[in-house]
């Protein structure tokens, strides 16, 4: 293995970012902002993927980015730069005042009260200081790739395998004196092949991926090219089922997509514009009672950890889902002031927008049944791997997307299907959810185990 | 006329750039480029009838390339200094692990683009933000006049103005100013406990006094706010195979997803599409001729030049049902020997270069937009979408209406809650019988993300009709 350690940790710039936010936010109260903060971001990463066993692209990057958001009293504006000179940043505190004083007053704005910035930062365990050689992580992605073609001659052709690596920075400070940052690291191998009917020459696309933060609890190269492979092949073959009302069950990927739904319909944002379809629905039942969901900021090396939030805020765990009753929204100071309720410490913060809300790292608490016990309970049924389109109204619940996946006679899988739709209304779908899964793992900062839901439309013939 | 960008505007020489096309210059390279962007985005929203938010944010850097074979070899820098570009271009040329080419590359030759597709003077582009501010306010009060059930309008404007330059070891230096705007409007409308949304959008390629001709921007409202009060009336859709008519313009998202994105070079190449080898062969119903063209003065979708400096071009991909053309980049062009057609595009510096469609849309047909309606016995309407979805390999595509209505018996009833429609993209407009004379283009919404890079892009289509596609709702 090809590897090397990053040099010392370049301690003087993150001073050097925390000694220019302090700079620009001087300049900033000079220009008469009342309030204002500071997000500083720098990182590399690096890019490699291969296709058909040759390297198909390479891309290699090191950027930096700074946002700014001041307020004028109760007037905000927030601007963003890569142009870190002089010049460039007292433009950008001119302008960004010139805005803000040209916006209507907003009488909840401004930033969290002093008294509630973080005033812990735990490292989280989101930082791998492993350097990986070009060739290693070329490597990575040709022995996905040749797995994944070495698993089954069906395996004809690929959208090749990608091996990612990125690491970097993230600053923030305000007026309020809050200053704080954190470095963070991902590592990820993906792997998408194509397999071919030979009688047919139909063709089927999966993939399989895994992101860590840390190089060394990445699964290895095969084992993500054979599952991948493995997923591809299983496809070929599919058709269209009829149309019928029938029993649904959600993959891990599939069920993931729903708990994103139900994040979507919790965030301050969408119900203060009265956009969400669970509105007014604190301490009320809306899912079934095996469903228990916490958002949980500081788990150690998770993918959506961080130790404050977009505002400053110490990250927490929150219970949002207790056996179906819904405890808590997803919330930042200023959602939160909308709605009279304090801030989650859910800011989430893209440099140069202004805060919204996002989960960290986001999961239903898994059951006590194995994936094959739940497709096992089901008589004529559907297992759901894939979902696609944008078929959902967040304002109504009204849900229709595209699926692909298997269908289920007498407890087994019998054949898989495709060109077909899923539709049903998320407050119900939620409360419909008979059985959850063991089968919890975090791919991403929304996890899902296995579930199954009463019934669902399944639009085919 | 356009003047020629200079490379000055992004502090750096031409000797520079040829320093750097110079060093990338090694055996094994079939060619190489430097990207120079910058990039002033801004934007005012509003909600709950005030104008809460004013954002600005400004990116310059440059994307440098370098292909050999089927290899690409990429890095960008957000700093422009000579170090940046000679440190980026010993990183694209990695992948050709060759010693110095031989010949020398040319010295790029300043060209300006061929055209002005979108003749904006940049004071016109940099509106007041107080203007911008006023046109919200004025957009939210005609909303709420329209019905009092609206509650709620959010709505928000946006503009971009890119200036870009490439320059390529095939010895040329082209640089284009790109400006982009967009208005979109959503209003939720509330009746008791029925809440519903309804969204209305447009812009293009346009300065700031498009969306006051016409007061434009009060019908755009007034659309969102009738879709919102509409859908308050909305049934369940039906779900299962059925007649669709499909209005024009925005729908046209169909062809986008159904067909464009598998004719894009890359997927054919690499025989990953479902409409791999194809060509010469019929793919849709001779009612069907498709084309993907980008020099529509204006539009969102349109460009002067595309990302590599070639000028973009109107190519057809399907005449009369038969699939004729790709879309290519020069990537792709080169390796598949066909020609390229001026629709290789990128997100911004930081992206590589992809074959991307421009505005694609279906020629107009022969049929009477109303005889189309009238020959539908059960079936459904579907005036505008959300988004779309493909996969490429086998085909199978989804669009979502957001607004649309049942045919019953040939007469247009009842509205319809949105559903999503999916069918296969080599097979679905082989089932379309009849294609309207009404072609219309869509107003200036469309966004298109292909491998994460985001780029604008137009759709249009005549009023159609597909006799059978899976409807996918929830009543038998």
């Amino acid at each position: 293995m090809h590897q090397g350690q990053r040099g010392t940790e370049p301690v003087t710039i993150t001073n050097g970012y925390a000694q220019l936010a302090a700079n620009v936010l001087t300049r900033a109260k000079a220009c008469g902002a009342t309030e204002a903060d500071i997000v500083v971001a720098d990182g590399e990463t690096f890019s490699v993927q291969v296709r058909v066993g040759t390297v198909d692209r390479l891309t290699k990057a090191r950027e930096k980015r700074l946002g700014l958001r001041v307020f004028i009293g109760k007037r905000s504006a927030t601007t963003s730069t890569s142009d870190f000179s002089q010049d460039s940043l007292e433009r950008l505190v001119a302008d960004t005042c010139t805005l803000a004083r040209a916006v209507v007053e907003d009488d909840v704005s401004g930033l969290p009260d002093a008294t509630q910035m973080a005033t812990d930062q735990p490292s989280l365990d989101l930082y791998d200081e492993t350097v990986l050689d070009t060739e290693t992580q070329i490597d990575w992605a040709k022995r996905g790739e040749a797995a994944a073609f070495a698993t089954d001659p069906r395996i004809t052709n690929s959208e090749g395998a990608e091996f990612d690596s990125s690491s970097g920075r993230v600053v923030l400070a305000n007026s309020h004196g809050f200053v704080g940052s954190y470095k963070s690291s991902n590592f990820s191998l993906s792997v998408s092949p194509i397999a071919t009917e030979s009688t047919t020459g139909a063709m089927q696309r999966d993939a399989w991926y895994e992101v860590q933060r840390k190089f060394a609890r990445l699964a290895s190269a095969e084992s993500i090219g054979q599952e991948a492979a493995g997923r591809a092949v299983r496809r070929l073959g599919a058709r269209k089922v009829a149309t019928k009302r029938v029993p649904v069950v959600f993959d891990q990927e599939t069920a993931g997509s729903l708990l994103s739904n139900l994040c979507g319909a919790i965030s301050g944002y969408g119900l203060y514009k009265r956009a969400s379809f669970l509105l007014d629905k604190l301490g009320q039942t809306i899912a079934s009672d095996l469903m228990t969901v916490y958002d949980d900021g500081r788990m150690a090396g998770g993918l959506g950890s961080r130790p404050f939030d977009g505002e400053g805020l110490a990250t927490r765990k929150n219970t949002i889902v207790e056996r179906g009753v819904l405890r808590s929204y997803l919330l930042d100071t200023y959602s939160g002031r909308k709605l009279g309720l304090p801030s989650t410490g859910n800011a989430s913060r893209s440099v140069g927008e202004s805060p919204s809300v996002g989960p960290t790292n986001f999961y239903l608490v898994p059951g006590l049944r194995s994936a094959q016990e739940i497709i096992g309970s089901v008589k004529e049924g559907l297992y759901v791997t894939e979902l696609i389109g944008f078929g959902i109204n967040m304002v109504t619940g009204d849900y229709s997307r595209g699926a692909c996946g298997f269908w289920i006679e007498n407890g087994e899988l019998a054949y898989p299907v495709e060109e077909i739709t899923i539709a049903g209304n998320l407050k119900q779908m939620f409360k419909d959810i008979e059985m959850i899964g063991s089968d919890l793992v975090f791919r991403g900062r929304i996890a899902s185990p296995t579930l199954k839901i009463s019934e669902l439309m399944v639009a085919g013939n | 006329m356009l003047e020629p960008v200079q490379l000055a505007k992004f502090g750096v020489t031409e000797l520079e750039a040829q320093h750097a096309l110079d060093r990338l210059n090694v055996r094994d390279i079939d060619y190489a480029d430097l990207y120079f962007e910058t990039r002033t985005s801004e934007s005012v929203s509003m909600e709950e009838g005030i104008v809460k938010r004013a954002a600005k944010s400004i990116s310059q850097g440059v994307g440098v390339r370098a292909t050999a074979g089927e290899k690409t070899g990429f890095a960008y820098s957000d700093e422009l200094t000579k170090k940046d570009l000679e440190i980026a271009a010993d990183t694209a040329r990695y992948i050709a692990n060759s010693p110095q080419g031989a010949s020398p590359v040319p010295v790029p030759t300043q060209r300006r683009p061929t055209r002005d597709l979108y003749p904006i003077e940049r004071a016109k582009a940099e509106v007041a933000t107080a203007d911008r501010v006023a046109l919200l306010n004025a957009i939210d009060a005609e909303a709420r006049r329209y019905d009092p059930r609206i509650k709620n309008v959010m709505a928000s404007f946006n503009t971009e103005y890119k200036v870009v330059a490439v320059a390529t070891s095939d010895g040329t230096l082209v640089g284009d100013i790109q400006p982009l705007s967009r208005l979109q409007i959503t209003c939720i409308a509330e009746d008791g406990d029925n809440r519903q949304v309804g969204s209305f959008g447009g812009g293009g390629r346009v300065g700031f006094e498009y969306y006051l001709e016409d007061n434009r921007h009060l019908s755009y409202a007034r659309e969102a706010a009738r879709e919102a009060i509409l859908n308050l009336s909305a049934v369940d859709a039906p779900a299962g195979v059925m007649p669709v008519v499909l209005a024009g313009g925005w729908p046209g998202i169909l062809l986008h997803e159904a067909i464009g994105h598998g004719l894009e070079a890359d997927f054919n190449r690499k025989k990953t599409s479902a409409f791999s080898s194809l060509i010469g062969k019929r793919v849709a119903s001779d009612v069907c001729t498709i084309v993907d063209d980008g020099t529509l003065p204006f539009r969102r979708g349109s460009l002067n030049m595309d990302d590599e400096g070639t000028p973009t071009s109107c190519t057809t991909l399907i005449e009369k049902g038969i699939l004729r053309r790709y879309i290519t980049d020069k990537l792709n062009a080169r390796l598949m020997g066909i020609a390229l057609t001026g629709n290789g595009r990128r997100e911004n510096y930081q992206s590589v270069v992809l074959p991307r469609m421009t505005n694609t849309f279906m020629l107009a047909g022969e049929s009477d937009p109303q005889d189309i309606i009238r020959s539908v016995k059960k079936g459904l309407y579907a005036v505008s979408f959300g988004g779309g979805q493909v996969d490429i390999t086998n085909g199978k595509f989804v669009f979502s209406a957001s607004e649309a209505y049942l045919i019953e018996d040939g007469q247009i009833t009842k509205p319809v809650k949105g559903a999503t429609l999916i069918g296969s993209g080599p097979e679905i407009l082989t089932k379309v019988s009849m294609v309207g004379h009404d072609l219309k283009l869509d107003n200036g919404i469309g966004t298109c993300g292909k491998d994460g890079q985001s780029v604008p892009v137009g759709v249009g289509l005549p009023t159609l009709k597909i006799d059978e596609i899976t409807v996918g709702g929830t009543q038998r």
